[in-house]
């Protein structure tokens, strides 16, 4: 299969959208675009299970590669594994999600979806190449539209937060830079080809100082504890869609980019700096929930339980085991799917009731039941409610933790346990204190979900529910890439 | 023969109903949506009386034992070579009881709903729950994999909550239905962390494995469990307790009893379904089914079940004595009798006569759910005439629910273990079990026998004599609120009068052998006279109108006062958790975050800023 044509899709639908006029016709274009989009990602993945039961043993299949710097070794290097078609398969179904809710966007329409489009075509290109400059070159034409998308289209402190995202995630590029440098630099080849960076031998101190500064680097998308303040204002500030976008798919940017770049190819500094990692993301599951307990504001309850939620990611890669790191990838998608999900409807209902508060609301399962039911069903997948998603990757990271016999890993594990408790707490909070109890009268006339919000729903139950019921797929998809990583890992040194 | 089709269906027919109920009930079916769920149960129910016949009868016994056969099994969930989440069905004598109480139980509150729940706005929204509880529930008791187990008791206890939150514009259910969910979870984080440990000691998550290899005392995987240790204690004894923590949460077990009081603002039948007869014993069942592994490996664990079930049952007993609210009263009953069936399991050993205890606690869940429904049925129908749930409201019913009247005095007299009723024989079981092996037990289960007989006969003349009924007939009254109603009442009362009978030794032993059961009648003779004095006294105080008891309860003022205000247990948590929690934690953490943690980001930029204008 072309991989290119993931790449070319968004992009040829982001120019398309500039060339119309008319509003209706910008949305038309965006949804066939995003469909497309889905529709490739669903190819890619039944050729590549076809591909690998076919007995394709490839670390990476549907390699391309074109010169693009020759003086530089600098080639567009393209190919996927297991991971990265679950990477893009979120992609695709949090794009047409928000394309979809964003459906009665007033303000600049045009200008708004080619902004989404531009994302994911930072997203895709992220996901697919093979070439750390590629890659980075991806990552920020991924981090751009962020500020803008707050900045125009926010709510609320939007400057602040606008500002504030946009430095964060620069700084993180630049460390992330500055680690590519250092790898480039280091190798004989001067290359910054993964395949052949990871076929050479790093040096170890390069490793060592290399390691922290590409996993902090792509750490602080994922909300790595401390730098995660981002998260809060950045999510909150957001418009709907922005805020799916921000934390379906560019945290996990962030994970991705510490699992392809700073683990499997610096595996001794990773195994060195491993416990680092851990602490940290024990730090950020509990700390990050016990913060979601004090929020009054849905988005910002959303947005440190995001906190929480991605410090699992970091917390199985951290344990550096084949069930743990696939578990991390698994939460990753589960939690892209889910938070997605959330702010869509945090957005309908917010669109619906002009506030935010979890203390002002109350009832409105009455007057909408469909969007209640969903929240209902997207807050049990945040409390790891068996049959979706969450359950499945939180138990998977769990499991893969314990592996270890030792006190440190072990309890480690318990206290990344404690946070289904606290989870429990602040989901139910918000769930009775604005879908139960009595409803206030002004809301009474509230209408319930349009056929696009059903559809963005229904689009990402999907995923939540193919994911909690059956996960054997998705854990055999992801296995082979983890194993790659693991070989890395255990290779004698 | 061994239809695996047929197995697999009992589960899923009420799953079919949750889905169908749920996505199409409320625009299609509406009223029929009852019906619909009903018809599906029923074949459910034949199925499992029909699985259940073919085990103990046909298939299920090899060379005198019955086995625990595994007829199929599907990996769901993959981690490493040897650890799996597997569905499977495990078929073994439990199995096909719970099989049987579940589908019946559920079957009665099925169709006494269609009466009860009929002028339900969200009718549909009803069964379908009723219909995802007895999926969740079925899938629990047939699970081969300790981890299945978990996903399915995590489902059974969503639907638990949507139910008690089934009047969701009610505070006060809104709430119930948080505390149940969160306590039991608090519980869960407990068996979670318990399955961690035993996966790591056994190598596997299946049940027949898991036990075969923690119990052999030759096998490796024991000898290593059991050498580690913390604390002096075995680490596989705190992998099973922790594993008993999560089982005595669901079951409501002190010190975590604190949800089921409340969960009774769910409706009547779901009470009835869900808060006495079936998923609070899940924890019973779950301990049951890894009982070979405490029985042999970790006594320890076993003791503290013993306590915790006896200490359950008085202080549930003393506390059922003092409440006004006649659902409150039946809850605290559960928790107490549940008591019984946990301290039976915690005096059992494993294998020949000293397995008494599993068998008589078994026999227990199974004659508890009978008349313990029909308890809860019967109030039920006394709520819906009275539209009330306090004794005070009640009086001189037995003429006018003349059929409650009955039934309820039957299961009375069933749950204060008078003879020939069902109670009686499992409970003199257990105490004779009790008896043989911890006599401190078989005192605080002897005096609650009395207690239980007070409280139960206390409720009984309240609500059926006591004062005259001097209310006004409604025009829609139906004797018994019509047979919808008094069918699954009449039909339970059977099972309750009836059901003692069985001879449970013939088919659910510790060891799958057959245990003659033994008759003494010294040992029968005494808990009969605690009970009739119980009743004795109940007759004194509640039959006629009088203040005598005001009186007592004045005399023993402290000892009533803890009693009724459920020895603050609710206090207590509410402090731990408000005020440590709360105050001393969430609170911090978010203000760390937004002052320290924030503020040296912002400090940056500003201070940056601030160098870059001198």
């Amino acid at each position: 299969m072309n991989l290119l044509w993931l790449i070319l899709v968004p992009l040829l639908t982001s120019i398309a959208v500039l060339l119309v006029q008319k509003k209706q016709q910008v949305k038309w274009i965006a949804l066939s675009g995003a469909t497309f989009q889905l529709v490739l990602a669903f190819i890619l993945l039944f050729v590549y299970k076809n591909e690998i039961a076919s007995g394709n043993t490839d670390s990476f299949l549907f390699q391309q590669k074109y010169e693009w710097f020759p003086s530089w070794h600098i080639s567009f290097h393209l190919g996927v594994d297991g991971i990265s078609i679950a990477m893009i398969l979120l992609t695709a179904f949090v794009v047409i999600a928000g394309v979809l809710v964003s459906w009665n966007t007033e303000k600049m329409t045009k200008e708004f979806y080619f902004m989404l489009m531009i994302l994911s075509f930072g997203a895709y290109g992220f996901f697919l190449s093979l070439n750390l400059f590629v890659l980075f070159f991806f990552l920020e034409i991924a981090v751009i539209p962020k500020y803008l998308l707050i900045g125009i289209w926010g709510s609320g402190k939007k400057e602040y937060a606008a500002n504030k995202l946009a430095l964060m995630l620069m700084g993180a590029s630049a460390l992330v830079l500055v680690g590519m440098l250092g790898l480039y630099f280091s190798n004989s080849q001067r290359t910054f080809d993964l395949i052949e960076l990871s076929q050479s031998e790093i040096p170890v101190y390069i490793q060592r100082i290399c390691f922290p500064l590409l996993f902090v680097g792509f750490g602080v998308f994922t909300a790595l504890f401390p730098f995660h303040t981002w998260v809060p204002d950045g999510h909150s500030s957001a418009p709907t869609a922005g805020s799916m976008f921000l934390a379906g798919i560019s945290m996990k940017l962030g994970g991705y980019g510490c699992l392809r770049v700073a683990v499997y190819l610096m595996p001794i500094a990773a195994k060195e700096y491993a416990n680092i990692i851990i602490v940290l993301s024990t730090i950020a599951i509990l700390y990050g929930a016990f913060a979601t307990m004090m929020q009054k504001d849905l988005k910002y309850m959303n947005a440190y339980s995001s906190i929480s939620h991605v410090g699992f990611v970091l917390f199985g890669i951290g344990m550096l085991t084949q069930t743990a790191i696939t578990g991390a990838v698994i939460q990753m998608v589960s939690h892209g799917v889910m938070t997605a999900l959330f702010f869509a409807v945090i957005g309908m209902i917010y669109e619906r009731t002009h506030t935010r508060q979890i203390n002002e609301m109350g009832g409105l399962l009455k007057v909408m039941p469909f969007i209640t039911t969903v929240f209902f069903i997207v807050g049990f997948c945040s409390l790891g409610l068996p049959g979706l998603s969450g359950f499945v990757a939180e138990v998977t990271v769990f499991m893969g933790g314990w592996e270890h016999p030792d006190f440190f890993h072990r309890f480690a594990t318990v206290l990344a346990c404690m946070s289904i408790v606290v989870t429990a707490v602040y989901i139910l909070r918000a769930i009775s204190k604005t879908a139960m109890g009595p409803i206030k009268e002004s809301y009474l006339n509230l209408k319930d979900a349009r056929w696009n919000e059903k559809l963005a729903a229904i689009i990402l139950v999907t995923g939540i529910l193919a994911i909690g019921i059956a996960p054997f797929w998705i854990n055999d998809l992801i296995k082979p890439g983890a194993e790659i990583i693991m070989q890395k890992l255990s290779m004698p040194h | 023969m061994l239809n695996t089709t047929f197995i697999v269906l009992i589960p899923l027919l009420p799953l079919a109903s949750f889905l169908i109920m749920g996505l199409f009930g409320k625009k299609y079916f509406k009223n029929a949506s009852g019906i619909i769920a009903t018809i599906l149960l029923l074949a459910s129910t034949i199925l499992a009386i029909y699985i259940a016949y073919g085990y103990f009868f046909e298939y299920g016994k090899i060379n005198g034992i019955y086995e625990k056969l595994i007829p199929l099994k599907y990996t769901w969930l993959q981690f490493s070579e040897s650890l799996s989440i597997d569905m499977g069905v495990l078929l073994d004598p439990i199995t096909c009881m719970m099989l049987v109480v579940i589908t019946f139980i559920s079957l009665m509150v099925h169709i006494y709903s269609l009466a009860y729940m009929k002028d339900e706005e969200r009718f549909a929204t009803y069964y379908s729950f009723l219909g995802l509880f007895t999926f969740s529930m079925l899938a629990l008791v047939i699970s081969s994999n300790i981890f299945q187990i978990y996903i399915f008791w995590e489902l059974v206890g969503v639907s638990s909550f949507l139910l008690i939150g089934f009047y969701y514009d009610k505070p006060s259910a809104a709430a119930a239905s948080k505390k149940a969910f969160i306590v039991t979870r608090f519980a869960d984080l407990g068996f979670l962390i318990g399955i961690l440990m035993l996966s790591f000691y056994s190598g596997t998550l299946d049940f027949n494995t898991l036990i075969e290899r923690l119990t052999t005392a030759a096998s490796p995987e024991l000898q290593a469990a059991l050498a580690s240790s913390f604390m002096g204690v075995s680490a596989l004894t705190w992998a099973m307790i922790l594993v008993f923590i999560g089982a005595a949460g669901k079951s409501a077990m002190f010190p975590l009893q604190i949800w089921l009081p409340d969960a009774m603002e769910g409706p009547t039948p779901v009470s009835a379904l869900i808060h006495a007869a079936t998923m609070v014993v899940a924890g019973v069942f779950l301990v049951a089914r890894l009982f070979p592994v405490y029985a042999s490996s970790a006594q320890d664990a076993l003791v503290l079940i013993a306590y915790v079930g006896a200490i359950s049952a008085l202080l549930a007993a003393m506390i059922a004595c003092t409440q006004t609210d006649i659902k409150r009263v039946l809850a605290f009953s559960t928790i107490s009798q549940i008591g019984y069936m946990m301290f039976a399991l915690g005096v059992s050993k494993y294998g020949g006569e000293n397995g008494l205890g599993y068998t008589a606690s078994m026999f227990h869940l199974f004659t508890h759910a009978m008349f313990k429904a029909l308890l809860f049925l019967c109030a039920g129908s006394v709520i819906h005439f009275i539209h009330s749930n306090e004794m005070k409201d009640m009086g001189g019913l037995r003429k006018i629910l003349p059929v409650t009247h009955i039934t309820f005095l039957i299961a009375c007299l069933a749950i204060a273990g008078i003879p020939p009723f069902s109670g009686f024989f499992s409970k003199e079981e257990i105490l004779l079990a009790a008896y043989q092996n911890n006599i401190v037990v078989y005192w605080i289960g002897l005096f609650t026998s009395g207690l239980t007989a007070f409280y139960m006969f206390r409720l009984y003349f309240a609500i059926f004599w006591n004062k005259e009924f001097s209310g006004m007939l409604h025009r829609e009254y139906r004797v018994d609120g019509g047979f919808a109603m008094i069918f699954p009442l009449i039909l339970l009362a059977i099972g309750t009068a009836t059901a003692g009978f069985i001879p449970f030794g013939n088919f659910i032993t510790s060891d799958g052998k057959i245990l003659e059961s033994k008759f003494h009648l010294q040992l029968s003779i005494i808990p009969v006279a605690f009970a009739l004095i119980g009743i004795f006294i109940a007759m004194k105080l509640y039959k006629k109108q009088n203040d005598a008891p005001n009186k007592i309860a004045a005399s023993i003022q402290g000892l009533y006062n803890a009693a009724s205000n459920k020895f603050y247990f609710d206090e207590i948590y509410l402090f731990v958790t408000k005020k440590i929690l709360f105050n001393l934690v969430a609170k911090p953490s978010a203000w760390f975050d937004k002052h320290i943690v924030d503020g040296l980001i912002d400090g940056t930029g500003n201070s940056a800023q601030f160098i870059s204008k001198k």
